[in-house]
């Protein structure tokens, strides 16, 4: 019983915030209602027993992403006004979109798959059962293969979004650091016999 | 399950939330008075001395000063976010506590096995601490955000780049012990590094460089000095909270020390061996009195040493420079976390690779129980 109280709790709070990620008007807002929106989303996940991904998802979406995110929008001069002028321009195409996607969902949850006795319930695996050393077993074994690909897609993006944001600038005056670092007494002071 | 029963179970948690809650924001108090009458002692000095025998009141005085304070909200501000920040700030400081085991209890004897004294004994207890920690950069962004000033902002966006880059550093680094025990959960991790040779079974010494690394990355993830840039009074005024008076600007600090309680706590659960004695109960002389000691005040004794070197930092360094900082972070700390993992992951499975290598297993298996 506790258990569906919290997770009407925790899929009502999530639905709120995520309205409000597209309702608030200041991004800064936004930011913050996606925020709890992952937060009750981890919940949902810990509902499952799932407490390794629930965990990662506050550790790497709001302890990572959404900080960058963050530092990002805060530096943004937003100017409402503008914002606002396409929006009669826009509304057309949005709105077949937006009727588009609510056609396909109401198919969907018609279509007899989500009918509750075919549903796969989620069964609690119990205490003994460490969920991060199951992942890992998983991952490292049946799933190496996938795992290295998906590492090595990373290192790409990574030293890829390192090249197109390096410029060095000639102009610039940088200090040599593991020079200064290394720098002796002796480098800097002599005795002089007077 | 009764109602009653919920609700004796509600109380209970209540009462463990109380017991280590009400101590953190005691010992924060405290450890604002121990830390200017340390640098008062360092710099040869008086340090506060004033109010109550030896200054001891001082805490209380200054809480009473704050709270009586009037908040004042600049007009160009964001009210809510500008409100929000340093409860932001302060939650997930204490939040993190709720899986810190601070010993072992039989309860004197009147429970047939020993309990983990912790609010939640978690299978992922280490990532959960990192998780909630990593939380506190919001109440620092949103503080510099929300009080529209230049310098806030710039401490702001000072202390986020800084606490990111440390946070890499810090995770590997905790990756290492993670191999050593076998085990995220914390009283697991404690567990492991018990022996009979005292502290020689503490992870201090086959990881002493991360040992290092994690308490210098704690250092910088806390603000403290010489990492404060985020606050560096000479540029930018006090940083992200310049614009905070009375409570708020309290509450700021008391996020900042309850985070230095942590990272000793996690700094003495996972390389000093946690609520052990360093020395055996047979040890000849002084194990049988080392051993009578209650665990917990091993912890908090080894938490309060910790402290003390936070304290001892600030009064010996000078504050980095910004550019030294980063580089320090990700050309240092980074590669040196990371080729000590491989070194560690290497050495744990060199046996596997060839039987002449089994030595370098076998020396590494002193520390890994889960062998």
């Amino acid at each position: 019983m506790l258990e569906t109280v919290f997770f009407y709790l925790f899929g009502g709070l999530a639905v709120l915030a995520g309205m409000g990620v597209v309702l608030a008007h200041n991004t800064m807002h936004s930011v913050m209602f996606l925020i709890f929106c992952f937060f009750n989303a981890a919940g949902l996940f810990f509902l499952l027993d799932a407490e390794f991904i629930g965990i990662i998802l506050i550790l790497i979406y709001v302890g990572a992403v959404m900080v960058l995110f963050m530092f990002v929008i805060m530096m943004l001069d937003v100017n409402r006004a503008k914002l606002r002028e396409g929006f009669l321009q826009y509304l057309p195409m949005g709105g077949i979109i937006a009727v588009i996607l609510l056609v396909e969902l109401i198919a969907s949850a018609s279509s007899g798959v989500f009918v509750s006795d075919e549903m796969v319930q989620a069964v609690h695996l119990g205490q003994e059962v460490n969920n991060t050393v199951e992942i890992g077993k998983e991952l490292y074994t049946k799933y190496l293969l996938g795992f290295e690909v998906a590492a090595i897609i990373l290192l790409v993006a990574l030293v890829g979004a390192i090249v197109l944001t390096l410029r060095e600038r000639k102009d610039a005056k940088y200090q040599n650091i593991s020079a200064q670092v290394n720098t002796r007494k002796e480098d800097r002071l002599r005795k002089v016999k007077m | 399950m009764s109602w009653l029963d919920v609700a004796m179970q509600g109380g209970i948690w209540a009462l463990e939330i109380l017991a280590i809650a009400v101590p953190i924001a005691l010992s924060v108090a405290y450890i604002t008075y121990a830390e200017r009458r340390v640098i008062g002692w360092m710099q040869i000095r008086k340090g506060c001395n004033r109010v109550g025998p030896a200054g001891l009141l001082q805490p209380i005085a200054d809480g009473l000063k704050l709270f009586l304070k009037e908040t004042i909200i600049p007009t160009t501000a964001n009210k809510y976010l500008f409100v929000a920040a340093p409860v932001m700030a302060l939650v997930p400081a204490l939040v993190a506590f709720a899986v810190v085991p601070f010993g072992e209890t039989t309860l004197f004897g009147f429970w047939e096995e020993t309990h983990v004294m912790a609010i939640a004994n978690l299978n992922v207890g280490v990532l959960y601490v990192m998780a909630i920690s990593s939380l506190a950069i919001y109440g620092i962004l949103m503080a510099g955000w929300a009080s529209n000033s230049k310098y806030a902002l710039i401490g702001a966006l000072r202390a986020t780049g800084q606490m990111i880059s440390y946070e890499i550093a810090m995770g590997f680094s905790i990756v290492c012990v993670l191999i050593m025990a076998g085990s995220m959960n914390l009283s697991a991790i404690v567990h492991a590094q018990a022996g009979e040779y005292g502290f020689l079974n503490w992870y201090i010494i086959p990881l002493f460089p991360m040992f290092v690394v994690f308490f210098i990355s704690g250092c910088a993830e806390t603000n403290r000095s010489p990492f404060d840039l985020p606050e560096g009074e000479a540029e930018l005024v006090a940083g992200f909270f310049v614009e905070y008076s009375g409570m708020w600007f309290a509450t700021f600090s008391l996020a900042e020390y309850a985070a230095m309680i942590l990272i000793s706590l996690m700094t003495a659960i996972m390389f000093l061996g946690g609520w052990y004695a360093p020395l055996p109960a047979d040890f000849p002389v002084v194990g049988a009195f080392f051993d009578a000691i209650p665990g917990t005040v091993w912890l908090l004794g080894k938490t309060s040493f910790l402290i003390f070197v936070f304290i001892w930092f600030r009064a010996t360094f000078p504050r980095f420079r910004y550019d030294q900082l980063m580089r320090l972070g990700w050309k240092v700390f980074l590669p040196w976390t990371l080729s000590w993992i491989a070194v560690i992951g290497m050495a744990t499975y060199a046996g596997d690779i060839s039987s002449n290598l089994t030595w370098i297993s076998d020396v590494i298996g002193f520390w890994q129980p889960w062998r």
